[in-house]
């Protein structure tokens, strides 16, 4: 009755915490030790589960590393053709059918590209082709289901171009190196490095008012007949994925319009 | 059945040429996979089907550019002629073969291609197709000789076995 009245009164806490303090101490490093030693048997077995786990994380990652590649594709490929769309929409003069770049001329010496839609689309030869940034050139072969377009910078295209901020009108040409250049300035005109340059309509081919660069710089020799400039070209040749065919614009042949040399 | 090898590979080749050689230019100049996959064909023993396979490669090419059509044939059948030539003359050193009959056949092509483009009344400086096209696709075509050489030799042994004496 009276340790029971002690402990009540908690007189006995000062010589209960002496005595459990030891106990507790020993349990916690009994049970540590323990466990360690329990988990030494069972490790093998959580290695072996832990390392399937592991491979299916990995797989999981690689998958999930493979999905967003694809998706960033297609982002990358719905933005391109939303920019498409929004170009069509603010030109809504023209018709236009939308082609993917599926493959290049093998040979170096052409600069040509080659398209999945052909005359069964509706494609025929001469159709201007464009991109959202400006004319990449027309189509100069057409089978059933695949055309071939002669870019800009191939050395056989000669363009009747205007230049937007002095309206002169000029010629430009695509060279071997796949840049693109300027000839027929008259020495007169005034060219200035920037100047937009854009299809004038001239000559039949293409339809007026596409954009195809802008003038980087000018070469004027006193004893030449004409000026001659560099343009850097709106649409990057290396990088066409999709293209957009104007349909509705039927190129003019003006060739025989043209006098043969020696002719009256 | 060989031809029809053929024909699986060198519409193989064309796609791979048009979609991936040649979006990896050093300069302007690539390297021509179908040019080296029929040499190194026809300078294998044993092969009787190189004119046939320079045929069928030929035509690949020619569906996969603008130049005038058939022009790679000839370019091809010249070059597998030399090819020929150059087995029965060099049989001891395959791979200088090899690689003469790449240089070869290599300048043939793009000069039967400059030429096409020049009659066609394009204009194009010599010294940059030179500088810019020849020598650069020359060069890749060379690097890639000789392991192409090998695979073809692989190839030979595998449809042309060797016939062992009884």
């Amino acid at each position: 009755m009276g340790l029971v009245g002690l402990a009540l009164g908690g007189y006995l806490t000062p010589i209960s915490r002496i005595l459990i303090n030891p106990i507790v101490s020993a349990q916690s490093w009994l049970a540590k030790r323990y466990q360690a030693v329990q988990s030494l048997i069972t490790q093998p077995e959580d290695v072996t589960s832990l390392r399937q786990k592991n491979a299916q994380l990995e797989a999981d990652n690689s998958r999930m590393q493979v999905q967003i590649i694809e998706l960033q594709q297609q982002v990358a490929e719905a933005q391109l053709l939303s920019t498409l769309v929004d170009y069509e929409r603010r030109h809504v003069e023209n018709q236009y059918i939308a082609a993917a770049v599926i493959a290049r001329d093998i040979s170096p010496f052409m600069h040509y590209v080659i398209i999945d839609r052909g005359s069964d689309d509706g494609l025929r030869r001469g159709m201007p082709v464009i991109t959202q940034q400006g004319l990449v050139g027309n189509i100069a072969a057409v089978t059933a289901g695949a055309a071939r377009v002669e870019l800009i910078n191939d050395p056989g295209s000669s363009i009747n171009v205007i230049l937007q901020q002095s309206g002169v009108e000029a010629v430009l040409n695509g060279q071997i190196t796949g840049e693109i250049g300027l000839d027929m300035i008259p020495q007169n005109a005034t060219v200035q490095p920037g100047d937009l340059v854009m299809t004038s309509g001239l000559g039949g081919n293409y339809p007026a008012n596409l954009v195809i660069g802008q003038v980087v710089t000018v070469r004027s020799d006193a004893f030449a007949l004409f000026q001659s400039a560099s343009v850097q070209p709106a649409v990057d040749f290396s990088q066409l994925e999709i293209v957009l065919i104007i349909t509705n614009f039927q190129p003019v042949d003006i060739s025989p319009l043209i006098p043969a040399p020696g002719t009256p | 059945m060989i031809n029809l090898i053929g024909l699986i590979l060198f519409g193989i080749l064309a796609i791979l040429q048009s979609t991936i050689v040649s979006r990896m230019p050093l300069l302007n100049g690539t390297a021509d996979l179908i040019l080296l996959f029929i040499v190194a064909w026809a300078l294998q023993d044993r092969v009787e089907s190189a004119w046939q396979w320079c045929l069928i490669g030929g035509i690949f090419a020619s569906l996969y550019s603008g130049l005038p059509f058939g022009l790679f044939v000839i370019a091809y059948l010249i070059a597998t002629g030399i090819s020929r030539l150059l087995k029965r003359r060099v049989w001891k050193a395959p791979f200088l073969a090899m690689l003469a009959a790449t240089f070869t056949g290599t300048i043939i092509i793009q000069l039967i291609s400059l030429v096409a483009r020049l009659i066609t009344g394009v204009n194009i400086p010599l010294l940059s197709a030179l500088n810019l096209i020849l020598l650069p696709g020359l060069l890749l075509n060379l690097i890639l000789a000789i392991p192409v050489f090998s695979i073809m030799h692989d190839m030979a042994a595998w449809l042309y076995p060797e016939e062992l004496e009884a």
